[in-house]
C-alpha cells in the first residue's frame, strides 16, 4: 500500500456526493453510532496480527455480528501478537479459535467464523451483499485485489489495512465515492531476471533465489520441475547426463563434496569464460572444498553424531553453532552446507523428491543460508546470518502487536462513519513516524474514483506481445492471473471463447481449452493478431476487461523479462528491488554492516541511484516488495476538517 | 535502567522462536532489555490493559498490577482480560482478575499483584521497576509518584495515562534520556532527550502532548502504540 501517495491535483476534489446511500442512511434520522454498530453486519477477512486486535476492538465496541474468513493455521511465530491463541492452539484453525476467545469476554455476540479462503466460489457477491462493510485483515496482495472486487460487485464499502513493523494504515474504499484499491496500482512483488540469479549476481537476496530455486530445488525437489542450474560436469570421461544424480554406491561425503565442487567451482570457471559477461563486473572467484575446508576432504566418513534422533535434524546442532544471529564464516558455512545435506540424505530421505522450500524447516533454512553465503562469497556481496537469511528467503514480514492494535482501532473508526455514511469525514489513515514532525498518524483524504482504473471504471488495457511466438498459456498466467489478478478467467475473441476456467467444464470443452493453451496467439481459433481485441471476464469478482493487441517482435530480456508488456493504466512506479534482508527498518544491532549505499538499477543498467533518493513505500504484503527510503522534500497535502480548505504544505 | 553492561547470555531457541517477528523490528539488544525490564502499572482499565496485553506480548521481564478495586458490571463491558465468569471473577480485585488472564498472553513473563494504594506507595517499592505506568489517579498522587521517579537514584520512566469518551492523554516523563538515531545510509547518532517533571510541564505553555480527538476504545491502543509519540525512536534504557 503505497505511503501517503503524491497527490493529483486534477483528483484533489470534495468527495461526491452522488452514489446511493448505504442501507444504514436511508432510515429517517442519521442513525447514532451505537445504534448503527448495534444493526451493522460485518466481514472480517483475515484473523491474524490486525484480525485478532480487531476482532477485539469490534467486540468491545458493540458489533454483534460479525462474520470471520481465514484460511490459516496457528503458529508458533503468530504467538508474540495474535493474543487470541494459545501455545496449544498451534496448528488449529485461526478463524475458530479467535471467535472462541472472543465469545469468552463477549459471549452474547454472534460470530461465524469460517476456516476458508476467501477467494473459494461460496463467497460469491450475494455473499458480500448481505453485509454492511467488509473489513480487510490480509496479508497478501493477491487476496485483497479479489476482495476489492467483489465488494465493488456487491457494492458494499471496503475498508483496508495493512502493518509491516512500525508502520500501517487503514483506507476505505465506497464504489462511485473513493478509489477502489486498485485504482492506484500496487507493486506487484519483483521478480528477478534469469539471468542474475544464474549467473550475475549483486545482491544478497540473488543468491537466496539461487540456492532455494535452483540448488535446493534441484537436489531435494521435484525432478521433473524445469531448472536452470547447469548440470554438465567437464570431465567427458563421466557417462553421466546429470552431475547431480548420485552415483550408485557413492559415499555421501564424497557426493556433497562433489556436488559443492561443481557449483560453487565448476560452474563459476565456466562463467568466467564468457569474457563480455564481465567486461564491467567484479569477476567471482570460483570456491574448492579444498580450499575452504581441507581437512573436510581427508576426514572422509566421519561425521559429527551428535544429532539426537528425537529433535528435528539440524546442521547448526551438529556442528555447535548456537547464535541464528552470528554471521558464520566462509568455512562454517561450507561445513554447515555439506552437514545439512548430508542430514537430508540420512534422516530424510523418503522426502528428497518432494520437498519445497520452507521457511519454517530448519535444516532446509540452514541448507539454504549456507548456499547462498558461499556463493555471495564468490561474488563478493556481505555475507548474511541465519537469521537474516530466513527472512529473506521466507519473506518474513517483521511485526508487533502495537502497530497492529492501532490500526484495528482506526479500521473501527473508520467503519463506524462508513456505517453511517458520514462520507465527508472518511479518512486514509497513515500510521508512521513523520519525518519531520512529531506525529504518528497521518489522515489524508481519499480520493476520487480514477477514471483509467480498469477495475472499477471500464478502462481498455493494451498487450505488447510477439503474437507469432507467445502460447496463450503464458498470457493467462502472466497476465491476466497474475497482473490482472484473476482467480478463474474466461478469454473470448469477438464471440469465441478460446479459455475458461474453473469446475463444472464439458470434457470436451476442458480438452478444447486446454489445446488452446498450448497454441500461440497467432493460430488460435480466432487467430490474434495485431489490433485484435481481447476480452477477458472473471465471473466470480464480476470483472470484465478489454485487452488491445499489439504484435511486437522484440523484448528487452532484462527490462521485458516476461516477453510481454501491458500498459493503460497509470503504471506502477518503478520500484528498486529489495525484501527483508536488504534493508530493514529494524534497529538490530546485528544488521549494523551497511547494505549498499548505491544500488544498479536493473531496468537502467549502468546508473545508480542513491537510496535515499528512492521514496519510501512499506507493503503490507508479500514482502518482496520494495522498501526505500522517504524523500525529505516530498509533497503531502495535510488536510484539515473542512474538505474545502486544501492546503498543499511542503515539509521542512 | 535495567541490566546496563553487556548482556553475554543469548535469548533461548524459544524466546528465538516466539519472538521472531519482533526482533526483525527492534532487533535483539532490544529484545534482551526487554526481558530485563520491570513494569508497575497503577489502575487497571480500558486504557491499560491494552498496554499491558502488548508489553506481555513483547516479552517484559515482569509486570506488577496495582488495583484493589473489585471488578463490576463497568468492568466486565470494557475489559477484554475478565471472562464473563462470575466464579472466575466474583469478590476479586481488577489487579487479581486481570493478572490471571495476562498470565496466559505469555508465559515467560512474571505478572504478579501489586496490592496497595498507589497515593501511599514509597521510595524502595518503586526501586524494583523501571517503568511505572499510571491511570486514573488524581494530580495529587501523578505529581507525587512522578517526583518519586525523579528521587531515586535509578531513573524510573513514568507515564500517565487517561481515556474519556473521545479524548485521551498520556504524559511521558523519561527524565534524561539518551539513544541512538538511526540514520538513512549513515551511522546511527546519538541523541539526548530532557524530559520535564510534571510539576514543571503543568506550568509551562510548550505542550509535550497531543490531546488526540479518538474514541474510547481505539484511543487505548493508540497511546500506547510506541513510546515514540514524543520522539523518533525510545529505545529500554
Amino acid at each position: 500500500i503505497p505511503f501517503p501517495p503524491k497527490p493529483n491535483p486534477r483528483r484533489l476534489k470534495t468527495l461526491a456526493s452522488a452514489g446511493a446511500p448505504s442501507p444504514m442512511a436511508s432510515a429517517a434520522a442519521p442513525a447514532s453510532s451505537e445504534e448503527a454498530v448495534k444493526a451493522a453486519k460485518v466481514l472480517m477477512v483475515g484473523a491474524g496480527g490486525i484480525g485478532c486486535e480487531l476482532l477485539k476492538t469490534l467486540a468491545l465496541s458493540g458489533f454483534s455480528d460479525i462474520h470471520v474468513i481465514d484460511l490459516d493455521t496457528i503458529e508458533v511465530s503468530n504467538l508474540n501478537r495474535q493474543f487470541l491463541f494459545r501455545k496449544s492452539h498451534v496448528g488449529q484453525s485461526k478463524a475458530h479459535v479467535a471467535r472462541d476467545a472472543i465469545l469468552k469476554f463477549r459471549p452474547n455476540i454472534n460470530i461465524e467464523s469460517h476456516h476458508a479462503n476467501v477467494k473459494d466460489a461460496q463467497f460469491n457477491v450475494d455473499f458480500f451483499k448481505q453485509f454492511n462493510v467488509v473489513l480487510n485483515g490480509l496479508d497478501n496482495l493477491d487476496a485483497r485485489r479479489h476482495v476489492n472486487r467483489l465488494c465493488l460487485a456487491a457494492e458494499v464499502p471496503l475498508v483496508e489495512s495493512g502493518t509491516t513493523g512500525f508502520l500501517g494504515q487503514v483506507t476505505v474504499h465506497v464504489k462511485g465515492k473513493t478509489e477502489c484499491y486498485e485504482c492506484q496500482p500496487k507493486p506487484i512483488p519483483k521478480s528477478y531476471p534469469v539471468c542474475t540469479i544464474t549467473s550475475t549476481p549483486s545482491k544478497f537476496v540473488h543468491c537466496i533465489v539461487w540456492a532455494k530455486e535452483l540448488l535446493f530445488a534441484k537436489l531435494f525437489g521435484d525432478k521433473n520441475q524445469d531448472n536452470d542450474l547447469n548440470v554438465h560436469s567437464k570431465d567427458g570421461s563421466s557417462s553421466k547426463l546429470d552431475v547431480f544424480e548420485r552415483d550408485v554406491d557413492e559415499d555421501l561425503d564424497q557426493y556433497a563434496q562433489r556436488i559443492y565442487d561443481h557449483v560453487f567451482g565448476y560452474n563459476i570457471e565456466v562463467a568466467l569464460e564468457n569474457e563480455e559477461t564481465w567486461k564491467n563486473r567484479r569477476r567471482p572467484n570460483p570456491v574448492y572444498i579444498r580450499d575452504t575446508l581441507p581437512e573436510a576432504v581427508k576426514q572422509n566418513g566421519s561425521s559429527w553424531d551428535c544429532s539426537n534422533d528425537h529433535e528435528e535434524p539440524s546442521a547448526m546442532a551438529s556442528l555447535g553453532l548456537t547464535n541464528p544471529q552470528e554471521i558464520w564464516t566462509l568455512a562454517e558455512n561450507s561445513r554447515v552446507l555439506l552437514e545439512a545435506f548430508k542430514l537430508f540424505f540420512e534422516k530424510r530421505e523418503k522426502e528428497i523428491g518432494n520437498l519445497v522450500f520452507d521457511k519454517d524447516d530448519q535444516l532446509a533454512v540452514e541448507f539454504v543460508t549456507a548456499a547462498a553465503n558461499i556463493r555471495a562469497h564468490s561474488f563478493g556481496i556481505p555475507l548474511h546470518s541465519l537469521f537474516e537469511a530466513k527472512g529473506v528467503a521466507g519473506n518474513i514480514v517483521h511485526a508487533v502487536a502495537t502497530t497492529n492494535a492501532i490500526i484495528a482501532g482506526l479500521i473501527v473508526i473508520e467503519a463506524i462513519k462508513v456505517l453511517q455514511d458520514d462520507y465527508k469525514n472518511y479518512r486514509m489513515t497513515y500510521c508512521l513516524e513523520h519525518p519531520t514532525k512529531k506525529l504518528l498518524l497521518m489522515p489524508v483524504e481519499p480520493f476520487e474514483p480514477n477514471p483509467s482504473c480498469y477495475v472499477c471504471s471500464e478502462t481498455p488495457l493494451l498487450l505488447d506481445v510477439n503474437t507469432k511466438v507467445t502460447k496463450l498459456k503464458e498470457v493467462i498466467d502472466k497476465i491476466i492471473k497474475s497482473k490482472l489478478g484473476m482467480n478463474l478467467p474466461l478469454v473470448m475473441i469477438g464471440s469465441t471463447l478460446v479459455f475458461e476456467d474453473g469446475d463444472g467444464l464439458e470434457e470436451d470443452e476442458a480438452a478444447n481449452y486446454a489445446l488452446n493453451l498450448e497454441k500461440v496467439l497467432a493460430e488460435l481459433p480466432a487467430p490474434v493478431i495485431n489490433g485484435t481485441k481481447l476480452t477477458v471476464e472473471d465471473f466470480q469478482q464480476e470483472l470484465s476487461c478489454s485487452i488491445n493487441i499489439k504484435h511486437r517482435e522484440e523484448f528487452d530480456e532484462e527490462k521485458e523479462p516476461d516477453g510481454m508488456v501491458l500498459s493503460g493504466w497509470s503504471a506502477p512506479v518503478e520500484k528498486q528491488i529489495n525484501s527483508n534482508g536488504e534493508n530493514k527498518s529494524a534497529a538490530s544491532s546485528s544488521s549494523a554492516r551497511a547494505t549498499d549505499d548505491t544500488v544498479e538499477d536493473p531496468s537502467k543498467p549502468g546508473m545508480k541511484r542513491k537510496l535515499d533518493e528512492l521514496l519510501e513505500t512499506k507493503e503490507n504484503c508479500d514482502a518482496s516488495s520494495s522498501a526505500q527510503v522517504v524523500e525529505d522534500d516530498d509533497d503531502c497535502t495535510m488536510l484539515d476538517g473542512n474538505p474545502a480548505l486544501i492546503k498543499k504544505k511542503r515539509l521542512q | 535502567g535495567g541490566g546496563g553492561g553487556a548482556e553475554e547470555e543469548e535469548l533461548t531457541a524459544q524466546e528465538t522462536a516466539l519472538y521472531d517477528r519482533q526482533i526483525r523490528v527492534w532487533g535483539v539488544d532490544a529484545q534482551k532489555r526487554l526481558s530485563k525490564a520491570h513494569v508497575l502499572v497503577c489502575g487497571v482499565n480500558g486504557t491499560t490493559i491494552e498496554f499491558c496485553k502488548n508489553i506481555v506480548l513483547a516479552g517484559v521481564g515482569s509486570l506488577s498490577l496495582m488495583d484493589d478495586h473489585i471488578v463490576t458490571e463497568d468492568d466486565l463491558n470494557s475489559n477484554f482480560l475478565i471472562p464473563h465468569d462470575e466464579s472466575v471473577y466474583g469478590g476479586k480485585s481488577r489487579a487479581e482478575v486481570c493478572c490471571e488472564s495476562l498470565k496466559d498472553f505469555n508465559p515467560m513473563v512474571r505478572v504478579a499483584v501489586a496490592k496497595g494504594d498507589p497515593s501511599l506507595i514509597d521510595g524502595t517499592f518503586i526501586d524494583r521497576f523501571d517503568i511505572i505506568v499510571l491511570s486514573r489517579a488524581s494530580l495529587k498522587t501523578k505529581l507525587f509518584i512522578n517526583d518519586n521517579c525523579r528521587k531515586r537514584s535509578k531513573h524510573i520512566a513514568f507515564y500517565s495515562v487517561d481515556c474519556k469518551d473521545s479524548c485521551g492523554e498520556i504524559f511521558v516523563d523519561l527524565q534524561n534520556h539518551s539513544y541512538l538515531q538511526k540514520k538513512p545510509g549513515g551511522e546511527p547518532e546519538q541523541q539526548e532527550l530532557k524530559y520535564p517533571s510534571l510539576q514543571v510541564w503543568k506550568f509551562n505553555l510548550n505542550f509535550f502532548c497531543r490531546f488526540v480527538e479518538i474514541k474510547s476504545f481505539s484511543s487505548c491502543a493508540l497511546l500506547f502504540c510506541t513510546p515514540s509519540l514524543f520522539a523518533p525512536r525510545i529505545r529500554f534504557v
